[in-house]
């Protein structure tokens, strides 16, 4: 493990304002990222997952309380950076990030050309013609013709708005893509054709993947490794061929119990119980409530604890 | 005309599920939507829907899968009677939807559950659990206020939207997804239907609540002897649920087949390439890269000549596939693929 990790956070805190008192949205999460690798933030929605990107990125809405902790990129903890140095420099620049439905975040009324360019514009400073030189080399590398350069994006399906939108985040050649559900909307065909265009990416620039998602077997085309969140907290990282073959955490086993299977004769099992609310959370273990292997020493706060290379936080481990 | 009906009731044997007769019969079905220039020119037609033909036995139930904008929804709203059919017929119960006035579609809306895809866009936001399920009752008649309120109980029971006075007063944006997607159901089983359609139900779903719902409308048809016609565009789902699939491609049922026959022994190239493009859940998967048809779905204003996929498909014959469209070939009883390759 001497390998530098391109992305490592630590103890990372995001926290909102609310009149109920303040939403733990990330709670203290770790991980870490080596270079042209993908890791897979599972997690069902209103566990957090979306605001930890945002936390990565520094995207924060008004009503933060609390962002604390580091994040440490090509080994620079941006955290420290003001936030006009990290918007000149980090952001687009080091990393970039594919918002959710992002098939619907492009401008309607700018040709999705413009679109894409206009990132490389300003954070390389290359005149007009060579951004749009790199923006037609995108274009090959996520699969649309050149000649979409000139349309609307109504003109676009939903399949070829996702490629615009994932050809925008990569124009300035980052080192690091976030994927917030990059194919939750579409079709499956789509999504196997977006899966491979990912994939191409990988192999051919060497890009590093964060993809947040609720689907686990679409993740598991992307994934080398990946972390479990459950109510703002990571329960479980490991790398993706022991993740898929033997999840350790309680959760980690009923998510993947949950997940229907094409030819499964095993009927797939659900959750019983919802996630806590992220204002009132409960004291110890976060899913003791619905866990089937509660015992006493689940009031307590669990422990991380390491195998093998994988992390779990769950009692039942130490 | 004699001799065509006969033809027909052989078909209808040939290819009902089971053996407790017929509930819905869809003959040639076709929806197209005229297209306008300057809003009064005609510029042509969206054949949403062209030529489909099947029949839903008494508590059986099917899946429809496709793509967005194959026109599983216009099928499936033909069927709710609340769009037209350009030409062919809807048969409910040996009546035709097509002639049915005012009064028959309220006595056929009132027996048919409709499961909409999005809960939260489907309920309405100023209504209360109660109101929203005793609405359809009031509509419906039951003009007894103990009696409505003895309905609602029981049906929000069936769906475990228990402790039933918990929810009562609730409006749907205090409910989560789950329990906002139980309202909908419980909405359409309200008034007792003997046919719900469920157009995507857990699609807008979290992965762990999706089996939950799936189960519960397992539950609900087994109890009540429920025909269903799930319309999904996820394989994965449809064998915990269906007893036959359809898989509809550009307007029309290109294989229909039971669910094991068509998860194991597939066959036309449109259905196998959705099936390839379905994930299960593998560290494998990160390492190849998936097999997909290139392009994409035809426009349905101009479909292709012939057999609608040949543009797509690597199994194309050329002279045959891109000028003649296929009938229905039957690979085995109870499966059958518009595909010239098993002529």
């Amino acid at each position: 493990m001497n390998e530098k990790p391109l992305l490592q956070v630590n103890d990372l805190k995001l926290y909102f304002r609310t009149t109920h008192g303040a939403v733990q949205a990330v709670d203290g999460v770790n991980f870490k990222l080596n270079a042209n690798k993908a890791v897979v933030i599972l997690g069902e929605s209103g566990c957090g997952k979306s605001s930890l990107a945002k936390s990565i990125l520094r995207l924060l809405p008004r009503n933060v309380q609390t962002y604390s902790g580091q994040v440490f990129l090509n080994n620079r903890d941006v955290m420290l950076l003001s936030e006009e140095d990290f918007r000149q420099n980090v952001r687009w620049v080091d990393m970039s990030m594919v918002p959710q439905a992002a098939m619907n975040s492009l401008n309607p009324v700018l040709r999705v050309g413009e679109q894409v360019y206009e990132p490389a514009m300003i954070h390389l400073g290359v005149r007009k013609d060579a951004a749009v030189e790199l923006a037609l080399k995108m274009f090959q590398h996520v699969g649309v013709p050149a000649d979409f350069l000139n349309r609307y994006p109504f003109e676009l399906s939903g399949g070829m708005r996702q490629r615009v939108a994932i050809a925008m985040a990569m124009v300035t050649s980052p080192a690091l893509i976030i994927l917030d559900e990059p194919t939750s909307a579409l079709d499956v065909l789509t999504q196997a054709n977006i899966f491979n265009v990912l994939k191409r990416i990988k192999k051919e620039l060497g890009t590093s993947f964060i993809l947040i998602t609720h689907d686990i077997a679409t993740s598991s085309e992307l994934a080398d490794e990946v972390a479990v969140m459950y109510a703002g907290q990571i329960i479980e990282t490991g790398s993706a061929k022991d993740f898929f073959r033997s999840p350790l955490h309680p959760y980690s086993k009923k998510l993947m119990a949950s997940v229907p299977r094409l030819r499964g004769k095993e009927e797939p099992d659900f959750i019983i119980g919802r996630p806590p609310s992220l204002v009132n959370l409960p004291s110890g273990c976060r899913f003791a409530d619905r866990c089937s292997k509660k015992f006493e020493k689940c009031c307590q706060e669990p422990p991380t604890v390491s195998t093998d290379g994988r992390t779990v936080k769950c009692w039942l481990y130490k | 005309m004699n001799a065509k009906a006969i033809s027909q009731q052989q078909i209808n044997e040939l290819e009902r599920g089971n053996g407790n007769g017929t509930l819905l019969s869809i003959r040639d079905l076709r929806v197209w939507f005229e297209l306008r220039k300057f809003g009064f020119g005609h510029a042509g037609y969206v054949r949403a829907v062209d030529g489909v033909d099947f029949d839903l036995g008494r508590g059986e139930a099917i899946a429809i899968v496709g793509e967005s904008g194959c026109g599983k929804s216009s099928l499936m709203k033909t069927i709710l009677a609340l769009y037209r059919p350009t030409s062919g017929n809807v048969i409910f119960e040996d009546k035709d939807l097509t002639h049915l006035n005012q009064e028959g579609l309220r006595w056929y809306h009132s027996h048919v559950g409709y499961v909409q895809q999005d809960p939260y866009g489907a309920l309405a936001s100023f209504m209360s659990v109660k109101r929203i399920l005793e609405e359809p009752l009031i509509i419906g008649g039951v003009t007894d206020k103990a009696k409505r309120l003895e309905r609602i109980e029981r049906v929000m029971e069936e769906v475990k939207l228990s402790p039933v006075a918990d929810y009562l007063e609730k409006y749907p944006h205090m409910l989560s997804g789950g329990q906002q997607q139980r309202v909908v159901i419980a909405r359409a089983m309200i008034m007792e239907p003997r046919f719900l359609v469920a157009d995507e139900p857990v699609s807008m779903l979290d992965a762990s609540v999706r089996v939950e719902i799936l189960k519960l409308l397992r539950n609900l048809q087994e109890t009540h002897h429920l025909s269903v016609i799930y319309i999904t565009h996820d394989l994965s789902t449809v064998s915990y649920f269906a007893e036959r699939i359809f898989v509809m491609y550009a307007g029309q049922v290109v294989e229909k087949a039971s669910v094991n026959r068509l998860l194991y022994h597939p066959c036309h190239p449109y259905t196998l390439a959705l099936l390839n493009g379905t994930s299960v859940p593998d560290a494998e998967n990160a390492k190849t890269f998936k097999e997909v048809p290139p392009g994409e779905p035809p426009s349905l204003v101009n479909p292709p000549a012939g057999c609608r996929f040949h543009p797509r498909c690597a199994k194309a014959i050329k002279g045959l596939c891109d000028c003649e469209e296929p009938g229905e070939f039957a690979v085995e009883a109870n499966h059958l693929v518009k595909c010239w390759l098993f002529k």
